[in-house]
């Protein structure tokens, strides 16, 4: 029996690109999203949220809304679990709040009843008294000596003393010695940024579906991007044993790292525990802004020197991320992201997480890596300006390759970064010519990429097809690239495989879709489920033949006998084995489990051409230009699709998306038409260029691709924008108002 | 909430006039029925005008003016060929308002009604010189489109009056409109600044009557008479237009907020003005733009 880790020489079936098995379903309609979930005897739910930033909730009053015919239960934070501690105690304050309300938009209590209207009525009617504090929603001001406190406890050990309660988290790290560094330098520059929060901005609102009874069983249906994170959190926060709560994932609009928590799941299961009736809510789009996760706003410095011949000889940054009312802004990713496209010798950076009146931050593709690297690569893109060196060269020339010593620790293993700087040069997009009023970016990108736990199955149909159960919700194309995995290992047609997301009761343990996991690892664990399965193929076939049962091996879908010696058998095609099978032993299976370790990380270099409307500010983006290592693409057209989705999302951010809070701390813009994300008129065809440099870790090779692509677009827009306005952008969005302000203070 | 669906426009007064609390009426619904949505206005009584005889027709008179139903869709009017030729701005602002859903119901007059200070298409019929026939509990009277909008949200409309249709003026010759909006994206986003501007030339090519009409840049609409006369007597020089501009933003009174800000819209209204200003005049001189 021939089964080992070999990656095959020649793939049949990855590399292609068929239609997506959720296509049909999307296209008709038929697929259900978070909100199509029904169940007999439903109640609807609304939640009351905070008008004011900042404030002590000093009673509430739920008795007039109790009254109103078709309410059947409010609750509030009193109807959670009590002293929860860590991320989970965070997670509860979120979706409920207890003394304070710590943002506009902030969850105080919540009704259930028998109709949407009657639940909106209700909500008015649920009386909250606040005695309303001073707020704070910048970073910079957060940090300040006499801004409001938000938590005294909150900060942890990290932090050096002297800060300001608002700092809550400290990071340090680096190699070498930037003083001496920079005095090696020919030309050193320090500059300032700034970037705005974002939302991940997926189409499909959040809505769920809850069932618990007096009992603690439950049931639950929502959108997520992780179902077992959901069942343990919401197990948590309401008191129940997590195996008790079965979570089944809906289809998902969208998520982008915003579906990895939950807000109004705990919620649904508490009214339904009190109204002992299942009960349904859907978060309207303001809701959606007002109280999910965006992504942090941040502040930085950034010093970087460099040698007349494009050298980096040193390198600092400072980084403080703003994430809401709670720790967890991702600063710390944004220091060790920064630099990591370049091997330094000397290198530092340091990280503040800051809390605020603004919604807890949630993780927003490669969560505080677009931001670090708008600054890093802007400071880069000025050095290599003024000292008149071509930016990929110098990227080049400083770029991190196997071996090199990480700004973030470790060493290198095989990665494709200059395989990318090797493509955007020789690519047509880089020697074009520019029209008169446009500019041209570039800039590089670095994710980490993650494993985490991972569990998949996979059954054998009597006919010969083949179901696989995964536990990642499918945020990308992820089931076509399972089947597709599938199919080569057991030789079946890629239309014989059908990949269902399965539902928490299903499968043991699997973490988040996120960290660009999913193809790399729920791929490996479907690789090492078919291989378990073809084991056992093989197996049947050798008792059927009455040879031992490593004198068989599995090939184009058949076991065959692996030589002249084991006997002259035709092969058995699986269709014949799995025909039998309950005759022959049973139903036939492959299982595999891991939190595997290997993934590759991953980078990008994206080129942009800008153009700017010098009497308005207004900026297009003529041209776009994405390549990225995927390691190997197993659907490349879906793989594509994730380097066009990375820039069109970091477009929106770089040009126009951003929170806008007034004085009062509240958001002014909570819908579509004022949170600007682009409409497809305002993007260029993005073009894409896979690059294949195999991750050693993956048995095909695969590295994620789904958040290297959103690292780069901020700066390469930015240096774009800056060359053709003539003026360094320092503070995103750029939008027209700033790139005019920057134009006229340019003169 | 009560709903009626009045068959003439007596009707629609009366029942307007007789009406509590909040009234609104159902023309395309683009506003009304979002803002009941999203929980912003939930009217006590919703009064649907589009049953009333004639109110989807666009007619031209024998002078050459014409007369727009009160619920003609955006999309009937772009696709009204002659009515385009006349008056390519007025049609242009119309068709700017949101996505081809939305051009299958919004109207001119719902526009106008809902009291935005950003409407696109307001400052087209202010430039124009719209006028809409408006029949109310005692009768009709005949008013200026510019006169409509009060303050945001507000219109000089009294209780029971309702618009019963829209005069657009006879275009005469050599003359020519157009419309031009700021937005930071290329659609689906809201005016900025917004400028219309209609004129008329004589045979030689010299602006012997120009109205300039700027939206977003004040509570209400506004008809600049300054920027209007720097363009009288000129053959659009770059001096014409730079006073133009200047006119048009020394008549900017707007508010910073998440759209924009005070010095952004008043710099842009003058250079909108003057982008207008060159489409308008190559219509008005039969060129094709
Ligand atoms: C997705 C989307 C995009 C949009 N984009 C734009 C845009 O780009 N630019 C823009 O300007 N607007 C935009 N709008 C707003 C809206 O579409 C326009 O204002 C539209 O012209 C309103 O017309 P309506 O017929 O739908 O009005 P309705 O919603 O029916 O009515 C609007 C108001 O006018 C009053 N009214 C209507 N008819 C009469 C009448 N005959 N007499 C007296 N009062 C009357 C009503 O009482 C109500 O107060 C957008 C809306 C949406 C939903």
């Amino acid at each position: 029996m021939a089964l080992d880790d070999q990656k095959p020489s020649g793939f049949k079936f990855v590399g292609t690109s068929p239609d997506r098995p959720d296509g049909l379903d999307k296209v008709t309609g038929r697929a259900r999203f978070g909100a199509d979930a029904y169940a007999p005897g439903m109640l609807h739910g609304a939640v009351v949220r905070s008008p004011h930033a900042h404030a002590r909730i000093v009673r509430i009053d739920t008795s007039k809304a109790e009254a109103l015919e078709g309410v059947k239960a409010v609750v509030t934070r009193a109807d959670f679990v009590d002293g929860l501690q860590g991320e989970f105690g965070f997670v509860l304050e979120n979706v409920m709040a207890g003394e304070k309300a710590l943002y506009d938009g902030h969850a105080v209590a919540a009704v259930a009843a028998s109709s949407q209207l009657i639940a909106r009525d209700a909500v008015k009617l649920v009386e909250v008294e606040y005695e309303v504090l001073p707020h704070v929603t910048d970073v910079d001001a957060a940090m300040a000596e006499n801004a409001p406190v938000l938590n005294d406890s909150y900060a942890d050990a990290s932090v050096p003393a002297g800060h300001h309660p608002n700092v809550v988290r400290y990071h340090d790290s680096g190699h070498g010695d930037v003083d001496a560094g920079f005095a090696e330098a020919d030309l050193v520059i320090e500059d300032s940024f700034k970037t705005e929060a974002t939302h991940q901005g997926y189409i499909e609102p959040h809505a769920c579906l809850a069932s618990l009874g007096g009992d603690g069983k439950g049931e639950l249906w929502c959108t997520t991007q992780g179902h077992w994170i959901a069942q343990k959190t919401c197990a948590a926060l309401v008191g129940i044993d997590t195996s008790q709560l079965r979570v089944t994932a809906s289809e998902i609009g969208g998520g982008f790292g915003g579906k990895t928590t939950v807000f109004i799941e705990p919620v649904a299961l508490a009214l339904s525990r009190k109204a002992n009736r299942p009960v349904k809510i859907v978060m309207t789009r303001s809701e959606v802004f007002r109280a999910t996760g965006p992504t942090s706003s941040t502040s930085m410095d950034i010093k970087i020197g460099m040698k007349k011949d494009g050298t980096i000889t040193a390198a600092q940054g400072i980084f403080r991320l703003q994430g809401g009312a709670f720790p967890g802004a991702p600063m710390e990713f944004s220091a060790m992201c920064a630099f990591a496209p370049y091997s330094l010798t000397n290198v530092h950076q340091v990280g503040y997480d800051v809390i605020s009146n603004r919604p807890k931050q949630a993780a927003y593709r490669a969560p505080g890596a677009p931001m670090a690297s708008f600054a890093v690569e802007s400071v880069i893109d000025e050095l290599c300006s003024q000292l008149d060196l071509d930016p990929i060269d110098v990227r080049l020339k400083n770029a991190s390759r196997e071996g090199t010593k990480a700004s973030y620790g470790p060493k290198f293993e095989r990665i494709g970064l200059v395989e990318t700087l090797e493509a955007a040069k020789a690519h047509p997009h880089y020697s074009a010519p520019l029209e008169p009023g446009q500019g041209r970016g570039i800039s590089c990108g670095f994710w980490f990429n993650h494993g985490g736990e991972t569990s998949v199955s996979l059954a054998l149909s009597e006919d010969g097809t083949c179901q696989i159960s995964v536990g990642t919700p499918d945020i990308g194309g992820s089931r076509a690239s399972m089947a597709l995995m599938a199919a080569e290992e057991l030789g079946i047609p890629y239309e014989n495989i059908r990949v269902t997301i399965a539902d928490t009761a299903t499968l043991g343990y699997n973490d988040v879709s996120h960290g660009s996991r999913v193809t790399y690892a729920s791929g490996l664990a479907t690789i090492k489920a078919a291989k378990d399965a073809v084991g056992k193929l093989c197996k049947r076939a050798a008792a059927k033949w009455g040879i031992p049962e490593d004198a068989v091996y599995w090939e184009d879908g058949c076991a065959k006998p692996s030589g002249a010696n084991a006997g002259n058998f035709d092969p058995m095609p699986l269709a014949k084995i799995t025909k039998s099978m309950g005759r022959s032993g049973g139903p036939i299976s492959g299982h595999f489990e891991a939190t595997p370790e290997g993934a590759g990380v991953s980078f990008g270099t994206h080129i942009v051409d800008a153009e700017v409307d010098p009497e308005t500010g207004k900026t297009a983006v003529v041209r776009y230009t994405v390549i990225q290592d995927a390691g190997k693409a197993i659907h490349p057209s879906y793989v594509e699709g994730q380097f066009q989705g990375g820039a069109a999302q970091g477009i929106g951010w770089a040009l126009n998306e951003e929170y806008i809070y007034g004085e009062d701390g509240r958001l002014q813009n909570s819908i579509f038409l004022d949170y600007r994300v682009p409409v497809a008129s305002d993007l260029p065809m993005i073009d894409t260029v896979i690059v294949e440099v195999p991750n050693p870790g993956h048995p095909y090779g695969v590295r994620g691709v789904g958040e290297t692509g959103i690292v780069p677009p901020l700066a390469a827009i930015a240096n774009a924008v800056s060359a053709a306005a003539g003026v360094r952008l320092r503070h995103l969005p750029m939008s027209p108002p700033r790139i005019l302000r920057a134009l006229k203070d340019k003169g | 909430m009560q709903y009626h669906r009045p068959t003439s426009f007596n009707e629609a007064a009366a029942l307007a006039n007789q009406a509590t609390g909040e009234t609104r009426f159902l023309a395309g619904g683009t506003d009304v029925l979002v803002q009941l949505r999203a929980d912003i206005v939930t009217p006590d009584t919703l009064i649907d005008i589009k049953s009333i005889p004639g109110v989807g027709d666009i007619s031209q008179a024998p002078d050459g003016s014409w007369t727009i139903g009160i619920a003609v869709p955006g999309a009937e009017m772009r696709e009204h060929i002659q009515l385009g030729k006349d008056w390519p701005g007025l049609v242009e602002a119309m068709d700017l308002i949101g996505s081809t859903q939305v051009q299958g119901r919004a109207t001119l007059v719902g526009n106008l009604c809902n009291g935005s200070p950003a409407a696109d298409s307001v400052p087209a019929m202010v430039a124009a010189g719209v006028e809409l026939s408006v029949t109310g509990p005692t009768g009709s009277r005949r008013i200026a489109a510019v006169d409509v909008p009060v303050a945001p949200g507000r219109t000089s409309l009294a209780k029971g009056e309702v618009v019963s249709a829209v005069h657009v003026p006879a275009r005469g010759k050599n003359a020519g409109d157009a419309y031009l909006r700021f937005i930071p994206r290329t659609e689906m986003d809201i005016a900025v600044v917004g400028c219309a501007i209609n004129l008329t030339l004589d045979t030689d090519g010299t602006v012997t009557a120009a109205r300039v009409a700027l939206g977003a840049v004040a509570p209400t609409v506004l008809l600049v008479e300054d920027a209007a006369n720097a363009l009288i007597g000129s053959s659009l020089d770059e001096e014409a237009l730079n006073r133009l501009a200047e006119a048009a933003s020394a008549a900017c009174n707007p508010i910073s907020d998440k759209r924009g800000t005070v010095e952004f819209r008043t710099h842009v209204a003058g250079v909108l003005a003057k982008r207008t200003a060159k489409i308008a005049y190559a219509r008005a001189q039969g060129e094709n733009t």
